[in-house]
């Protein structure tokens, strides 16, 4: 058994350790704190510790388990809180009170529930890893298929229905390696990611109801994001947002090294907001991971892992699963940390040389995939990951790596949101490589001119930008008429079409087809305006159109009586403009 | 396996706050060390690192006078604790928790470890009771709630101590009598600093159901590192086990960190930016978090932590590693003191993220929200067009942007000023709102409900 030799904050050397391996899983001291072996030098291995190791002694015990870290994947784990090594928080609140103590294991699934097994497979079928062999209804939303583990493939010598707890054997694999029973739960090692059959060509829009994102910036199913911004900019609500109203079927949060009262704010609200699909509550198809700050940094790091060892279980059932991390600098910096204490030589601003490859490493495991079954069984993983910058300034390692290897890129503005411009999400930073893929969807699902539109949208807003810069030189009434035009319309964009807010009951989640009524109408109110100016009328002359105060309304229109609404109002911004010209 | 007691006499190095300890077998991480030095003057230090045959001890308060040959280091056996009871309101301590106002120490029988366990994210309650602070920056446009941590983001010279004087007066929740208390923790602020709040205190009356924790700038600065959490764990037994609501004002959380690179320079650590330590972001993650409240307890404890920014610089490691921990921020500015107005709150930058939870419809009042959002928004327009008139000048606006410009005076003067001992209600605060926004065009309050503009709204009405 080993021993301990010395002890670092949460790092702990130890002696003589029973068949270390790397990063196998090991109980530290008297108290048995989970930890992990993270660097072997001789008979000495150095182990990242999960908990706190205040009280600790040297010549305390070190014990082996011999297993890497690993979660426990089966049904159960949506509606769940756990911590970043997937102990399950309710139950320890259970156990131990409010207050989180140290040493303490739980099971992470429920072991004593009973599960409606449904076989779709009969005994005598031959089978391969990553084919479903029976489902369990999971929770009103989510039918959660049993698939046969990764391993060898074989023959189904039996099958089992009925209600099991989720370590009962459901069914018995017949091998060449001899019979694997399998349960309704499975293991998986949490820095190993599921392998698919191939990666697809992401195709298809997460649709998310925030404007400024799902027209301006999109992101397909199985993409990655990276929301980088200085504290206050709103990083956290767009996450939230994107929990609450994005279109996949499963959501896993990870509260990486963030505030325990965000956590709090998820569990209070999401029971009681409903899918806009099925009309159930949003928890229903939710997994939280909760590491706040203060918890122990170790744990911070290793929470990113579960959280997206989670996500591929779901994937591979064939479900389009959004992670959200939140925030993967503390991550970063829980590994700086580490590293410090092992006292690597650092790379940039102190961090390990090895940060860029493990962000890619994490990012790479998202997509849009054929998973490995017997079928052409696909599944998505989108991670948005927020970025926290010192002094919100990206040129620093974290944020620099993370664009690296992401598609899209929400640059959160702190001048957008001192005013309130909320998502402060900056139109002129802020890119979407998928835009041109996605175009031909949006095109087909939504209307013929949607990509016309985007592209006048957009240059209507990058002029602004330059005039703004005219304006501060000569004044706003030295510009010409047509150019007034300009900045009158990227005003409107900007306050009735970019700014959502997330705190309004209407105006919270905006449909595709209200977002694209909501832009023509002020796209057509500009070239209407701009027609009457041609004709020699002045701005402020069109400016006292009544339309204009309906264009600003357009938000609290409610989806249902939107599209009698818009139609009104084209009529409307037409007519008035003929009366005008007319006068 | 307990060595509680053992004493030695092998010191090899001092450098610093840090002793190194030699043939020490098995010193607990984190265990708390008693130093007798030769003169035989005793203090008090924490084991940083141990290993087999040396431990690194953090002292807190000075090592002059400690040497290698005779300085006796003993081991207590334990992680830091402090005697709690409700005894403590009222009295003052140094950053150790040791009564420095000549009352008898307090006796009880809960001994708690200060370093407190993290709160169980599943067992917090979402802070939604609204602190009115008759302070309308705060009030209206920033709303502090019981649970939350909100900072006040300062710099030398600014008027942060009235402010925070201020809101320990006048803090209130709305139909609510409840037990309330303020724990006080002073690091390294001036005695005269910290003799206005005791004067403050006292002139009040609140010192009676107050708990202070001082250290001067001329105390040991190490002790410094321990009184946010000394005075946290007095907070948490208030708050939990006595069922009160505790205010908590910690002043100058600048001076902490600073404290806290001292020992990590003398441990020789790989600096991360300005030479701070790489993990201050957790270090102060560990008190910032112990606000809050606990689902099925009645107390809460809300902080206001006060820093001051070095050079006036936000993007600086204090208030940014701050400011992403903590519930938003109160930001001073230099300017607005300059105008002679005070509170000198910049509205801009600062922010409440719990606010939605408190406001609104049954909380405060309907049009709370957009009131706000619409003061932020016009606010930062009439600021801008400020800028703009310096280069092109007034008369090159249009008839609307003076009237924003016009606004943006009018806000600081009237809304953003106010008097010492002038503690607004929340109505008063959204009706001033209300009338500065009737000076502007209705047409342009979008941020506002049509319904409530027509309720509330104060514009002449045409026709």
């Amino acid at each position: 058994m080993g021993k301990i030799v010395r002890i670092s904050g949460p790092v702990v050397i130890a002696e003589d350790v029973d068949k270390a391996r790397m990063y196998d899983v090991v109980r530290v001291g008297e108290m048995g704190l989970v930890g992990e072996i993270i660097r072997l030098t001789g008979n000495r291995s150095t182990i990242q510790v999960y908990e706190d190791t205040s009280g600790i002694r040297p010549g305390e015990k070190v014990e082996n388990t011999h297993k890497p870290l690993s979660v426990d994947l089966g049904p159960g784990l949506l509606k769940s809180i756990y911590d970043g090594i997937q102990r399950p928080l309710d139950v320890i609140r259970e156990k131990t009170g409010d207050f989180i103590k140290r040493g303490f294991t739980a099971s992470p699934l429920d072991e004593n529930k009973l599960w409606d097994f449904v076989p779709t497979v009969k005994a005598g079928t031959e089978v391969v890893p990553g084919q479903i062999i029976g489902t369990v209804q999971e929770t009103g939303i989510i039918n959660h298929k049993i698939m046969v583990p990764f391993g060898s493939p074989g023959k189904i010598k039996s099958i089992k229905s009925g209600s099991f707890k989720v370590s009962d054997t459901v069914a018995v694999l017949e091998t060449s390696e001899g019979s694997v029973e399998i349960r309704l739960k499975q293991e998986w090692p949490v820095r190993v990611s599921r392998r698919v059959q191939r990666k697809l060509a992401p195709e298809i829009p997460l649709i998310t109801g925030q404007r400024v994102i799902d027209t301006f910036f999109p992101v397909a199913k199985g993409g990655t994001v990276a929301v980088p911004g200085p504290f206050g900019s709103g990083k956290t609500v767009v996450q939230h947002q994107l929990s609450k109203w994005a279109d996949s079927d499963i959501v896993v949060y990870v509260g990486c090294g963030e505030r325990g009262n965000e956590m709090t704010e998820i569990l209070t609200t999401f029971p009681e907001l409903t899918d806009p699909k099925s009309g159930k509550p949003l928890m229903e198809r939710t997994v939280l991971i909760a590491n706040t700050s203060n918890m122990p940094v170790a744990a911070r790091e290793a929470s990113i892992y579960t959280g997206i060892t989670i996500a591929e279980y779901y994937r591979d059932m064939g479900y389009g699963v959004a992670l959200m991390a939140d925030s993967t600098s503390r991550w970063a910096e829980a590994l700086r940390e580490i590293s410090g204490r092992l006292e690597e030589m650092p790379g940039e601003e102190g961090y390990p040389a090895y940060l860029g490859r493990r962000l890619s490493e994490f990012y790479e495991r998202s997509g849009n995939a054929i998973v490995t079954s017997d079928e052409e069984r696909t599944g998505s993983i989108t991670i948005v990951g927020a970025v926290s910058p010192p002094g919100g300034d990206i040129s620093e390692p974290v944020s620099q790596n993370t664009l690296r290897v992401t598609r899209v890129f929400w640059a959160l503005d702190s001048s957008l949101a001192s005013r309130r411009h909320f998502p402060s999400i900056n139109w002129l930073n802020s890119y979407s490589l998928y835009q041109p893929e996605l175009r031909k969807w949006f095109t087909e699902n939504v209307s013929q001119d949607w990509g016309d539109m985007y592209d006048e949208a957009m240059g209507i807003l990058q002029k602004e930008a330059e005039l703004q810069e005219v304006v501060q030189l000569v004044g706003y009434d030295a510009l010409p008429e047509r150019e007034k035009n300009i900045l009158d319309i990227a005003r409107m964009i900007r306050e009735d079409f970019l700014q959502q807010s997330a705190f309004d009951d209407i105006d919270q989640y905006c449909s595709i087809k209200k977002q694209y009524g909501m832009l023509k109408a002020i796209l057509t109110l500009g070239r209407e305006q701009s027609r009457a100016l041609e004709k020699g009328l002045t701005m402020s002359q069109v400016q006292s159109m009544k339309a204009r105060e309906m264009i600003s309304r357009m938000k609290e229109v409610k989806e249902s009586e939107f599209p009698g609404y818009l139609e009104n109002l084209l009529n409307e911004i037409t007519g008035q403009i003929e009366t005008l010209m007319e006068a | 396996m307990n060595m509680a007691q053992v004493s030695y006499r092998t010191v090899s190095q001092i450098a610093g706050p840090l002793v190194f300890v030699e043939k020490v077998e098995n010193a607990a991480y984190n265990e708390l060390v008693e130093i007798s030095l030769p003169n035989g003057e005793k203090r008090t230090g924490q084991v940083l690192d141990t290993g087999k045959g040396l431990a690194v001890v953090q002292v807190f308060g000075p090592t002059s006078g400690m040497d290698v040959d005779t300085t006796k280091v003993k081991f207590l056996g334990t992680t830091a604790r402090i005697s709690v009871s409700d005894e403590m309101l009222g009295r003052i301590f140094n950053g150790l928790g040791e009564p420095i106002d000549d009352l008898p120490p307090i006796v009880s029988s809960e001994k708690v470890e200060i370093v407190g366990n993290a709160i169980n994210p599943y067992s917090r309650e979402e802070p939604s009771e609204f602190i009115e602070t008759g302070i309308s920056t705060i009030d209206g446009m920033n709303t502090l709630v019981r649970g939350q941590k909100l900072p006040i983001f300062s710099s030398s010279g600014l008027s942060h101590n009235r402010l925070a004087a201020q809101i320990a007066r006048q803090a209130k929740v709305l139909g609510s009598s409840e037990n309330f208390a303020v724990i006080f923790g002073a690091m390294g602020i001036t005695s005269e600093e910290a003799n206005y709040f005791v004067s403050e205190f006292t002139k009040t009356g609140a010192i009676s159901r107050s708990v202070l924790f001082l250290n001067l700038s001329s105390d040991p600065s190490m002790e410094r590192i321990i009184l946010p959490k000394v005075a946290l764990t007095t907070a948490e037994y208030l708050a939990y086990e006595r069922e009160m609501h505790i205010l908590v004002i910690l002043s100058d959380m600048t001076n902490y960190c600073e404290a806290l690179r001292e020992i990590s320079s003398a441990r020789e650590e790989v600096p991360g930016r300005r030479g701070f330590p790489g993990y201050m972001y957790t270090d102060l993650s560990t008190i910032y978090e112990r606000a809050g409240k606990i689902r099925g307890k009645n107390g809460s404890i809300t902080q206001i932590p006060i820093l001051t920014m070095p050079g006036d610089d936000i993007t600086n490691p204090i208030p940014d590693l701050t400011g992403y921990i903590t519930e938003g921020q109160i930001v001073l500015s230099r300017d607005l003191q300059r105008k002679g107005i005070y509170p000198p709150v910049d509205v801009l930058p600062s922010l409440s993220r719990l606010m939605n939870q408190g406001i609104g419809k049954g909380r405060t009042r309907e049009d709370h929200r957009g009131v706000a959002d619409q003061l932020y928004a016009a606010y930062a327009n009439g600021k801008d067009l400020r800028s703009l008139s310096a280069i092109v000048g007034e008369e090159a606006l249009g008839q609307n942007d003076r009237k924003y410009l016009r606004f943006a005076d009018e806000f600081e003067r009237k809304y953003v000023n106010q008097g010492f001992y002038e503690d607004r209600s929340i109505e008063d605060t959204l009706g001033i709102g209300w009338d500065l926004m009737s000076e502007l065009p209705e047409s342009d309050m979008k941020r506002v409900k049509k319904d409530f503009i027509e309720k509330y709204g104060k514009w002449k009405k045409e026709k």
